[in-house]
This record gives structure tokens, sequence and C-alpha cells, in this order.
């Protein structure tokens, strides 16, 4: 294959591989302190693209230089989507706890359909993909088939970023190591005097806020969101999630990577465009059926 | 009580429940139904405040054959009622088949704890396995062609059972939902199939009774879904006893103990895979049977029809109802197919109110609005 175009595959798959990351860390977090999966993930992430798109549109009308409405977008919609995650942990799961799996599963997977639902009927004209306004600098360059766009680097960057300080705070900060204590022994580390309701709703709130990263970047890659983006993207992070090893934010990259890999190996092969989909999902679907506990965790049956 | 009381007692309870019924799918103005939704628990409440639910729930448990028996010759009286009412009718139809699906997640669900949020899938299967076969086999009778396309969805499930088998919980619920999707687009980017634009489905012709025709004139005629009515109703008769069958048996009480504890249970020598194997397979066959009569009653089936909120709401009937009674999949899959179509003004809201209705179910009564009840054994008087 021609240099340029693999270079190119190569930097849109990377993308698009950090985005699934970012959305797979978040599960991993998740999956973690609380032994749940919250399903409701990928819409969380869309709500978080689509609170930045209402604040774009109210700043627009103030007439705000795009890197301030930028930084607005993006602190204001993270904090947000990590509030919505915090209460939806205390609200939804946390009571929970102690009744059968399946509940917390189908309680934050209808939470996602309500959000869903919500933004398809309330937010303006909202069963249409919305434009997503075009923020970062679109200066792009050439080397022979390669079209290297500075808003993909950016991206990338951004993306390997915020999965490089969820590392470090959970591998430096006290916090970070209640988060651990409390993925490795719940017990033991409310024994240790871990606030144990406070650790969890941080998690909570840290792979939220991390979602509506995900959704913000998402929007402006691609230039559109609409209400059921979260639905597909949240399966993605979630199969990245699982493939890579759930629990292990290691895993979580790979599963990424790999997840995107995938897909444009899809795209490549198959002249059919939507033909990628099915091809990544038959794969990871295969490597489950072959490896439960994914290519990177412990191998304890108890997580699986 | 005598026998005869009994009798007397079912087929009171039910005229009643068809009574409701009946009224449920004939009034057509807001405040009728409105009027029906607040009068039917109060009287349920004062039934049960005047111990009669009680005797009711006794009889039906002494005579299930009796009950069931009576409860489909009530609907046949109700279709018959109804004749001339073609969305009635639909609605019915649809209730119907959703009662069938619900009863297989019950089966897998309920039963064995395998979860499936593919169910709308399977049931896309079995429709497009209608529409492919009953255009290329037309020599075949149709009864065989219904029970091919279950057979074709529970084959196709069939590709599931080593990745659900390995997994367990939220990984098989992935593996689900994965499935679904990956169906999904399957479907619309394949132009065998029809693509997104769908396939057109032949009627159904069973016995030499060719479905579109209007009903016999002895009867004095009817719509043309009257026939599909009947269909789905033995189909869901059928599918019901089918499942009631497997919870009095030891597959029923195997089931139960693999989702309980499965560990425990293969310590007791109980082959936790083969149980959970014959659940998935059991509703998927109900799912795509059900998928089957959709497709011929509605002459035309497009990938659009199978979405990814459509298993949501079949999840919300089983769990509306209570997991695992088979019973209640019946008013709840009434409740969630009708009542949007009476009140307009929630059918564009309904995914979300039923979202909210199942997060307070789960929230604050988990078990559903008829929770299941324990296995009976000795259905004697003494018991």
């Amino acid at each position: 294959m021609d240099p340029g175009f693999f270079a190119q595959y190569l930097i849109n798959g990377l993308v698009q591989g950090i985005t699934y990351a970012l959305v797979a860390v978040g599960f991993t977090l998740f999956f973690g302190v609380l032994d749940v999966i919250k399903f409701s993930h990928g819409d969380v992430l869309m709500l978080g693209a689509f609170t930045a798109l209402a604040l774009f549109l109210g700043l627009d009308q103030l007439s705000t230089p795009a890197w301030l409405s930028l930084t607005i977008m993006l602190c204001l919609g993270v904090i947000a989507m990590a509030l919505l995650g915090a209460l939806l942990c205390k609200f939804l799961v946390l009571p929970l706890k102690e009744s059968p799996p399946l509940n917390t599963l189908l309680i934050t997977l209808m939470f996602g359909s309500v959000i869903r639902e919500g933004v398809r009927l309330f937010f303006p004209n909202g069963s249409n993909p919305k434009p997503f306004p075009a923020l970062l600098p679109e200066t792009s360059i050439n080397w022979g088939n390669l079209n290297l766009r500075l808003d993909s680097v950016i991206l990338i960057f951004t993306g390997a970023m915020a999965i490089v300080l969820t590392h470090l705070f959970i591998q430096k900060t006290r916090m970070g190591l209640a988060i651990r204590a409390v993925a490795q022994d719940e017990e033991t580390a409310r024994l240790m005097g871990i606030n144990f309701n406070k650790t969890v709703l941080m998690t909570f709130a840290l792979g939220s806020g991390l979602a509506a990263l995900s959704g913000i970047s998402t929007g402006l890659y691609y230039q559109e969101i609409n209400f059921s983006m979260g639905l597909m993207l949240g399966v993605i992070g979630f199969s990245a999630a699982v493939v890579g090893g759930l629990g292990s934010i290691y895993g979580a990259i790979v599963g990424g990577l790999l997840f995107a890999f995938l897909q444009t190996l899809g795209a490549i092969w198959f002249s059919v465009p939507a033909y990628k989909d099915v091809f990544a999902f038959t794969v990871i679907i295969m490597l489950m059926a072959w490896r439960p506990t994914g290519l990177l965790a412990d191998r304890s049956a108890e997580r699986v | 009580m005598s026998q005869l009381k009994t009798q007397l007692v079912i087929l009171i309870g039910i005229s009643l429940s068809v009574i409701a019924l009946y009224g449920f799918l004939y009034l057509e103005h807001e405040w009728e139904i409105g009027l029906l939704l607040v009068a039917l628990p109060v009287v349920i409440l004062l039934l049960k405040r005047a111990n009669m639910l009680i005797y009711y729930q006794k009889a039906a448990r002494l005579m299930p054959r009796f009950t069931l028996v009576s409860f489909v010759l009530g609907v046949l009286v109700l279709i018959l009622l109804l004749r001339h009412e073609h969305f009635a009718l639909l609605m019915l139809t649809t209730v119907l088949l959703y009662v069938t699906v619900s009863l297989g997640l019950t089966i897998q669900f309920g039963f064995a704890g395998l979860v499936n949020f593919a169910a709308i899938a399977f049931f896309g299967i079995g429709a497009y396995s209608m529409a492919v076969l009953n255009h290329y086999f037309h020599a075949v009778p149709d009864l065989l062609i219904i029970l091919f396309s279950g057979l074709t969805s529970a084959l196709l499930g069939a590709l599931l059972i080593l990745p659900i088998l390995r997994t367990r919980g939220h990984y098989a619920a992935l593996i689900t939902i994965a499935f679904g999707i990956l169906l999904r687009t399957f479907l619309e980017v394949n132009d065998v199939f029809g693509g997104p634009q769908g396939l057109k489905v032949d009627g159904l012709e069973i016995l030499g009774w060719d479905f579109a025709d209007s009903f016999p004139s002895v009867l004095g005629g009817g719509s043309f879904y009257m026939a599909y009515a009947i269909a789905a109703l033995l189909l869901a008769a059928a599918a019901y006893l089918l499942t009631r069958l497997i919870e009095a048996s030891w597959f029923g009480l195997n089931m139960d103990s693999v989702r309980l504890d499965e560990v425990a249970s293969a310590s007791f020598g109980i082959n936790a895979p083969r149980w959970k194997i014959t659940a998935f397979m059991a509703g998927n066959f109900f799912a795509g049977l059900a998928g089957a009569v959709y497709a011929a009653m509605s002459g035309f089936i497009a990938p659009a029809s199978f979405n990814f909120a459509d298993s949501l709401l079949l999840v919300s009937i089983v769990l509306l109802g209570g997991i695992g009674n088979a019973v209640a999949v019946i008013p709840a899959a009434l409740l969630i197919v009708v009542l949007p179509e009476k009140f307009q003004v929630i059918q564009e809201y309904r995914l979300l109110l039923f979202g909210i209705v199942v997060i307070l179910i789960l929230r604050f009564r988990p078990s559903g609005l008829m929770p299941r009840g324990l296995r009976q054994y000795f259905t004697g008087n003494s018991a």
C-alpha cells in the first residue's frame, strides 16, 4: 500500500481509537470500584456533546472568541456530566448494590434510554443530526497522499493527555489510592477508614467526565452529533474495555485502539462501508469467546 | 371447593378479565380508557379486600388447564366480537405476538438467568426467514414454514452460545446487544435481503385457508386481521403452555438452580451449560415463531422495524410483569403495547415514559407488578 494512504488510515484510526479508549477507561473505572457496568455511559457521552453544543449556541450570541468558547464548553460539559454521573451513581446504582447484577444493568440501560429520548424530544429539533461547530484550527499539511489535519493531532494529543492524567490521578493521589483500595477489596478498604460512598461517587464522576470529553471530541472531529450516537459509542467502548480486560486501564487503551484498527481493516477490505462494524463486532465476539477475561486482565474467573 | 364451584369461579374470573380486555381494545376516546385505567385497579383492589382474588387464584392453581382453555375461548369470543374492528384486532395480534416473545424471555431471564437484549433481533430473524422461505418454497405448507422460521432463529442464536456460556452477566448482555446491532446493520447493507427497503412477505395460507380472504361468510365475515389474531392466539397459548410445562418440570427446576447459584447446582450434578443452552434456544425459538407470524401479517418487513429500542421494550414487559411469572407478561404486554396507541399524546414519549417506569420499578418494586410465586407441587386443597 502507498505509504501516504497507510499513514492516513493510521491517523484516522488513532483519532477513533483514542475516543474509544476514553470511553473504555470509564467502563473500566466503574467496574473496578463497584463491579457494575454502567450501560448509560454512551448516552452520558452524547449528553456531554449536546451540553457543549447548547453552550456554544449560547456563547455564539455573545460572539465569544473560538478558543474561549471551546474552553468553556469543555470545562462546563465535563463538569456537568461528572455531576450527572455522580447523581446517577448515588440514586440509581448504589441503592441497588445488593440486588442481582441484572437489575443494575437494566436500570442504567433504561437511564441511558431516558437520556436519549429526552434529548430527542426536548432538544430543539433533536431527532435530526446537529452540526457541531468546527472550533479547532482547520490547517492541514499534505504529504503525498497524506492529508494531516491539525485538529486530528490536537484531538489525539488531548485524548492521550486525559488518559495519562487519569492514570496519574489513580496512581499518585490519595483519592486514587482510595479508588485502588476499593477496587481491590471493598470491606478491607472500609475498615481502613476509606469513605466508600465518596470514593465510588468520585470514580463515577471521573468516568462520566471522561465520557463528556470524548463526546465533545467526537463532535469536533466529525462536526456532527446526533441523539443516538451514544448507543454505538457505548457498545464499542464497552467491547473495547472487555476485550482489553475490564479493570485495567492499559487494557482499555489496547482495546480501544484494537477496535479502531479492526474497523479500519474492515473499511479497507469491504467495499460496503457499513460492513466495517459488522466485521469488528464479529471479531470482538470471537475474541470474547476465546478469552472471556480479556487480553490483559488478571485471570481470575470471578470477574467473568 | 367442589370441582363445579372451582370451575365456576374460574369462569367468572376469566369473563371479567375478557370484558376488561374488550373495553381496553374497543374503547377509543382517551377519557374512556382513562376511566378504565382508574377503575380497573380499584376493582382489583376491592376484589382483593373481599378475598375474592385469592379465591380465583386458588381455583386457577387447582385447574390450570381449564383456566387456560377458558381464557383462550374467551379471547376467541373477543375476536369474534371485534371482527369488524381492524385496528383493535391488529393491536390484539401484536399484543399476543409480544406475549409469545416475552414468554421466551421469561424462560431465558426468569428461569435460566440469561440476559438477552436481542429479543427483537431473533424476532426479526423469524420474520426474514418467513419472507425468504415463503417466497422460494411455495409448495411447502405455511405451518411448516413458520416452524422453520422459529428453528432458524434458534439456530442462528446458537452462534452466540459459545460466547454466552463462557461469559456471564454483563458480558453476555454486551454480546447480545452487539449481536442485535450487528444483525440490523447486516440486514441494512445486504442487498439479498432487500437492504433498508426491506422485503415483501406473502400472506399465510394454512390448511387451504388463505388468510388474505375475509373470514368465512357463514360467521358474518370480518376483518382480514381476524385470521392472524386467531393464529397469534393459538401461538401464544402454545407458548404459554410450554413455558408452564417447563416451569413445572425438572427442566424449570434445573434452570432455576442454575440461575440462583451455578456453582452449587453444578456440585449437585446439574449440567449448567446444558440448561442454559436449552433456555436460550427455546426463548429464541418463541421469538422466531412470533416474528414469522408478524411478517406474514404485516406483509412487509424492513430492518428499521427491529430496533434495539424494541428489545428494550420487550425487556420492560418482562420486568413490569414480574420476572419469571408467565401470566404477568399478558397484562404487561397489553399495557406497553396498547396504551401508547390509545393515548396519542404519549405515543411520542412512550420510550421515555417506559424508561422512567422501569427505573421506578427496579428502584422500588424489583419483583414487578405480579411477582412470581412459589412453585406448587401439590395442588390439592391441603396445599
